[in-house]
């Protein structure tokens, strides 16, 4: 794993895992503070939620003279994304996977699918083609 | 008129070897010779699709097609055609290129979303998968789900799920990771990207999804090949087991899908230690190196 991929993780893990979902974000201050053990620059903290904002990972709204950060969707949103690309139920064969055997109940793949939809928009905001995707799996799944 | 017609009887060889190469029961126990033959249809095929209206375009040159595309050159350049060259031949020699250029757009097109959606996954793997000491050069997705794969490319990624870890005991869990591990070394996407782009140029044809499903399962059983050289065929066959156990849970009853069958060939293959069937490995290759000859000798001679 990369050492700018590792920062982007552990900025994440503070987003999703200290971050309440009811508040309205937090300030890079406060993600550079939650990662203390890593003596991080102020700056680099900024660099990395600037490029996880760029990839569509977190959210920022001005507050002040500050951004508050917030992540885009939840870390169960995002396995389920990539389970639904693994389990060839995204109505793509893009990613090219190869998998060893597919396996999963249709009740597992509703779930799997929920969980995306829960995300109110996240379809369209991190990926558009995704949501069209999803509908074409349903058909898929129906022959 | 002579070269159209050995373009349309090289396509006539492709199909009948597709048809025999989809009938037969020998690609399963060699499975890499079966895949190159499988390329080289489709390779054929391609350039006999080209080479046919080229071919028939320029039948008043009375000449081998490569030939005669650069006198058409020559004489084009030079504003005057022969005798016997009308609208109706450039026209034909026009479809010939349009269906180059279809084919390779194609190609194209599926190379970029492929890299693009591969890009897409790896990102995102990065920041939510986990790394466990129980699989090792594995990453985990904490799902309940059973999912094994590999995301293929320059630095590949073996995945398994949380719902794997639980399904299937140490042995079988090692052998499904050499599987994919294989399927990452041996570059098993690539061999499925022709094939892929093929089904995106032409989605209406149902023998070229047969033929794209034929290589993907001809891949796996490469790749339970390469497992079962440092695991025991039971382990393997037990994991494939598992995972057809838990989808016949949830099939819906006489909705046997494609995988179900799939799994169940894979697990009786595993079952039997026939050898390799030399004889009829080498004639395939001959054929399949006869396919290839064809359509690329009427283009050069």
């Amino acid at each position: 794993m990369t050492r700018l991929g590792d920062l982007e993780r552990a900025v994440m893990d503070v987003l999703w895992d200290s971050v309440p979902t009811t508040s309205d974000g937090v300030t890079v201050r406060e993600v550079a503070d939650a990662l203390d053990g890593r003596e991080l620059a102020y700056t680099t903290v900024m660099t990395v939620l600037d490029r996880l904002a760029g990839k569509g990972m977190v959210q920022r709204e001005r507050e002040g003279r500050a951004w508050r950060y917030r992540a885009a969707a939840s870390r169960e949103a995002h396995i389920a994304q990539l389970m639904l690309d693994a389990l060839d139920l995204g109505g793509s064969r893009d990613a090219a996977l190869v998998r060893f055997a597919r396996s999963v109940t249709g009740t597992e793949a509703d779930v799997l699918r929920a969980a995306l939809g829960a995300q109110a928009g996240l379809t369209d905001r991190v990926d558009g083609p995704r949501a069209g995707r999803a509908r074409r799996a349903d058909e898929a799944t129906d022959r | 008129m002579a070269f159209a017609v050995h373009f349309a009887a090289s396509m006539l060889a492709c199909w009948l070897t597709a048809q025999v190469l989809a009938a037969s029961t020998w690609p399963w126990r060699a499975p890499r010779v079966a895949i190159v033959c499988w390329q080289a249809v489709g390779l054929a095929l391609g350039l006999s699709a080209m080479g046919l209206p080229m071919a028939w375009g320029l039948a008043p040159y009375d000449r081998p097609t490569g030939g005669a595309l650069l006198a058409l050159a020559t004489d084009l350049t030079h504003g005057t055609l022969p005798v016997g060259v009308g609208p109706v031949h450039l026209g034909l020699v026009g479809v010939g290129f349009g269906i180059g250029v279809v084919l390779l757009a194609t190609t194209v097109r599926s190379v970029h979303a492929t890299v693009r959606a591969q890009r897409r996954h790896r990102n995102l793997l990065t920041l939510v998968a986990r790394q466990d000491p129980t699989v090792p050069g594995a990453l985990v997705l904490d799902h309940p789900s059973a999912a094994a794969y590999c995301l293929p490319g320059v630095r590949p990624r073996v995945v398994v799920s949380a719902g794997t870890l639980d399904l299937l005991d140490r042995a079988e869990l090692a052998a499904v990771l050499t599987h994919e591990r294989a399927h990452a070394q041996e570059r098993h996407d690539l061999v499925l990207l022709p094939f892929t782009a093929l089904c995106r140029a032409l989605p209406w044809f149902r023998w070229v999804r047969d033929a794209h499903e034929r290589v993907a399962l001809l891949v796996e059983m490469r790749a339970d090949d390469k497992a079962r050289e440092l695991h025991a065929e039971a382990s393997l066959a037990g994991a494939l087991r598992r995972f057809a156990a838990c989808d016949d849970r949830i099939t819906p009853v006489g909705a046997l899908g494609v995988g179900d069958r799939d799994l169940d060939v894979r697990v009786q293959r595993l079952m039997l230690a026939d050898r390799p069937p030399r004889v009829i490995a080498a004639t395939a290759l001959a054929v399949a190196a006869t396919l290839v000859a064809l359509p690329v000798s009427l283009f050069l001679n």
